[in-house]
């Protein structure tokens, strides 16, 4: 089994000690655990041998000529980081305008920041994973994005990765330190997606946000990887105290997809929403594992996750919450609804709850369903074809998450990809 | 004269799909020129609802003997979609709650859908919202019910001024109302059947299904039958309902007390 993407940690530029002992330990810690197997339960409904199979590249041959329209957000006003098959492309971004206050710059620039050795890994060497280790044993691609003390970002941050090459199978390991500080307020669109649906890649991200007391931060994960394409991606969150962080993922590409949300309210009455949509058919493998750890008073943590699944599709959601002795006060919802288009489409909903505290209220339910028939019946008798209704209707399903995504822009591709991605709903338009 | 009839009824038999041995209609006639206005009372069960849902071309339900025209035309092979496109329209007697559509968008499809059937071109957003104001005033719902989604949190009365005023909107041209009365109070009742009166054209029919004689002094019928067990088992004018309210269905061997 080899990962030729992961480290050469030699050839790697001029960094500080620590960050030579973070990647070297967690290289050891790699080889130790190696690749999650489905006997670990975290990973019991995820076979990742079709991504092991794969002899990966750190790089391979990129174009110059890349139209990056196709994977703009319209009408959104954002900083835009690029990276084409895990490479920051400066020349395609543009990450001004973000106002004082702000800093945004390739991680790899920023390890001599102040603070920066303290966080970088802090959160993700507490994960026992094989992916993570990896990440933090390859880290070289992705953003330093620090909002000060007070300040906002003067727009959203759109971390675009691209990938382009068709012939070469690459890895690449995306790596966002995110540092809110206190009362300091940030959105960031973190968007994986492909030229075409024939190529095969790997992206196996970490991110790790810091969110300072009475700081906001807004999360987006937009997955369209090629269909043939892979993407482990992981975001841990350490929330202060008041903090309100809102976590968004969206999955709508890639054969087989890992979705890790790790937040830790860590400070009095902190926030967090971790809203989620995947949506997928043919044979796509969609996994999403939710960890959310109360640690501190007088929390909240709301998950939202819905599934859409059609034809052979595998969809997988896993939600532990974790209320420690310090968690007194917890108010913590975990809902995961799914809706099948087919009859062989499947999803695996398993919600776990571990708790230490006693004053602590904590709901959860999973459902599965189908269209409603009802529904459908009620839309046919005004007019609307049987395919538009049932579209408009799953549409429906989805609509909430949406909602709640404050950028209405990104919210607005979404929808329209969703849409795309249904069953014959050519007919159908459908204002966000 | 012999004009078309806009419904027309034949001896219709209709069980159950899941379960063929429940038969629920069993033989039914009916016959509803333009412009005429019929109304069918019958007690809980005897298969009132069943009736306009197979008219509206719900697939629950097998059709085993007997037709349904419409303008002339047999609907046996008509989804229910175009059936609605025809000009049919069923008012539920329980309408369907859709969080996640609001209801100007699915009357914004609907009515476009219906264009694109009858072959016109589709009406820009503008010209759909003042068609909307127009209706909303004609049939005194408030226009901010709009931008609700489909029936979610109605009242059991606004859910039924909904149904009527997408009657409006989509123009059909035979309404068929299940108990669009039940739940409203005298003031919706009158308001209702006002919306309901200003549709009629001389050409617009309707077919109320009802519980109570109330409705019809507001919109008054032409004829009157009385359904029990799947069959009509009367017919006449308005005063037929006058006796059912005074008799309730024992005349008729429903051995139910009179007050429902
Ligand atoms: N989809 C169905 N599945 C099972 N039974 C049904 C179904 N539809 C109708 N029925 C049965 O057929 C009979 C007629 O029902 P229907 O709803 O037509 O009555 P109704 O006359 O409208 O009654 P009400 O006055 O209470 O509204 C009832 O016994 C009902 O339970
Ligand atoms: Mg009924």
């Amino acid at each position: 089994m080899t990962m030729q993407s992961t480290v050469e940690i030699e050839a790697m530029p001029e960094q500080p000690q620590w960050a030579r002992e973070l990647r070297e330990s967690a290289r050891a810690r790699f080889d130790k655990i190696g690749y999650p197997s489905t006997a670990d339960e975290r990973w019991r409904f995820t076979n990742v041998d079709a991504i092991t199979r794969i002899e990966w590249a750190a790089d391979g041959p990129t174009s110059d000529d890349i139209n990056l329209d196709p994977f703009q957000i319209p009408d959104l006003d954002a900083a835009l980081a690029v990276f084409i098959d895990g490479q920051l492309r400066a020349d395609l971004s543009d990450l001004s305008g973000l106002g004082e206050g702000v800093v945004c710059e390739p991680l790899i620039e920023a390890l001599s920041r102040t603070g920066v050795a303290d966080r970088l890994g802090a959160q993700s060497a507490t994960l026992t994973d094989g992916f993570t280790a990896l990440n933090d044993a390859s880290f070289g691609s992705g953003l330093y994005i620090e909002v000060q003390e007070g300040f906002a970002a003067h727009r959203p941050i759109h971390v675009l990765s691209l990938a382009t090459s068709g012939d070469t199978p690459i890895a690449a390991h995306p790596r966002n330190l995110i540092v809110a500080g206190k009362n300091a307020r940030v959105q960031v669109i973190e968007h994986y997606n492909a030229v075409s649906d024939e190529i095969v890649n790997l992206n196996n991200a970490v991110t790790e946000v810091f969110a300072d007391e009475d700081a906001f931060v807004e999360h987006y994960l937009l997955e369209r990887e090629s269909e043939r394409g892979y993407n482990i991606s992981t975001l841990f969150i350490r929330q202060g105290a008041r903090s309100v962080v809102h976590s968004h993922t969206v999955l709508l590409g890639g054969a087989i997809v890992r979705n890790n949300v790790v937040p830790t309210l860590a400070g009095e009455k902190a926030h967090c929403l971790i809203n989620g949509l995947y949506v997928a058919h043919n044979e796509q493998h969609l996994d999403n594992q939710m960890r959310v750890r109360h640690a501190a008073p007088n929390c909240e943590s709301r998950q939202y996750y819905k599934g859409i699944m059609n034809d052979k599709s595998r969809g997988v959601f896993t939600g532990r919450i974790i209320v420690d002795k310090a968690g007194q006060g917890t108010d913590a919802i975990q809902t995961n609804r799914n809706m099948l288009l087919s009859d062989d489409a499947r999803v695996n909903a398993r919600p776990q709850l571990e708790i230490y505290a006693d004053d602590v209220k904590c709901t959860h339910g999973a459902t599965t369903g189908r269209v409603d028939d009802e529904a459908v019946f009620y839309f046919r008798s005004r007019g609307l074809s049987e395919e538009v209704a049932r579209a408009m209707l799953i549409y429906a399903f989805a609509a909430e998450g949406f909602d709640r995504m404050q950028l209405a822009p990104v919210r607005r591709l979404l929808a329209a990809e969703m849409i795309a991605k249904l069953p014959r709903a050519e007919g159908l338009s459908i204002e966000v | 004269m012999s004009q078309t009839p806009l419904l027309k009824i034949s001896n219709l038999h209709v069980r159950l799909e899941d379960d063929p041995a429940v038969e629920i209609l069993r033989g039914i006639d009916l016959t509803i020129m333009p412009g005429e206005v019929h109304s069918i009372m019958g007690p809980n069960g005897s298969g009132k609802s069943t009736l306009a849902q197979v008219l509206a071309g719900k697939d629950d339900y097998e059709i085993t003997e007997g037709s349904i025209e419409f303008n002339g035309e047999d609907l046996d092979d008509l989804g229910p979609d175009e059936r609605a496109n025809a000009g049919i329209f069923l008012a539920f007697q329980y309408p369907v709650e859709i969080p996640g559509v609001s209801a100007m968008q699915f009357l914004k499809a609907a009515v476009n859908a219906k264009r694109v059937f009858e072959g016109k071109d589709e009406l820009n957003a503008g010209a759909l919202l003042k068609h909307f104001r127009a209706k909303a005033d004609q049939i005194y719902v408030p226009f901010e019910m709009l931008k609700r989604n489909v029936n979610e949190g109605f009242s059991g009365g606004e859910k039924k001024r909904f149904e009527i005023f997408q009657m409006a909107v989509l123009d059909s041209v035979l309404g068929i109302l299940d108990e669009s009365d039940s739940g409203l109070d005298i003031d919706a009742l009158k308001i209702v059947s006002e919306g309901v009166n200003s549709m009629r054209d001389g050409h617009r029919a309707f077919l109320l299904i009802t519980h109570y004689q109330r409705l019809l002094d507001y919109i008054v019928p032409d004829q009157v039958h009385v359904l029990v067990k799947g069959r009509i088992v009367k017919s006449g004018g308005k005063e037929l309902a006058m006796e059912l309210e005074e008799n309730g269905y024992a005349p008729f061997g429903v051995n139910e007390p009179a007050t429902v």
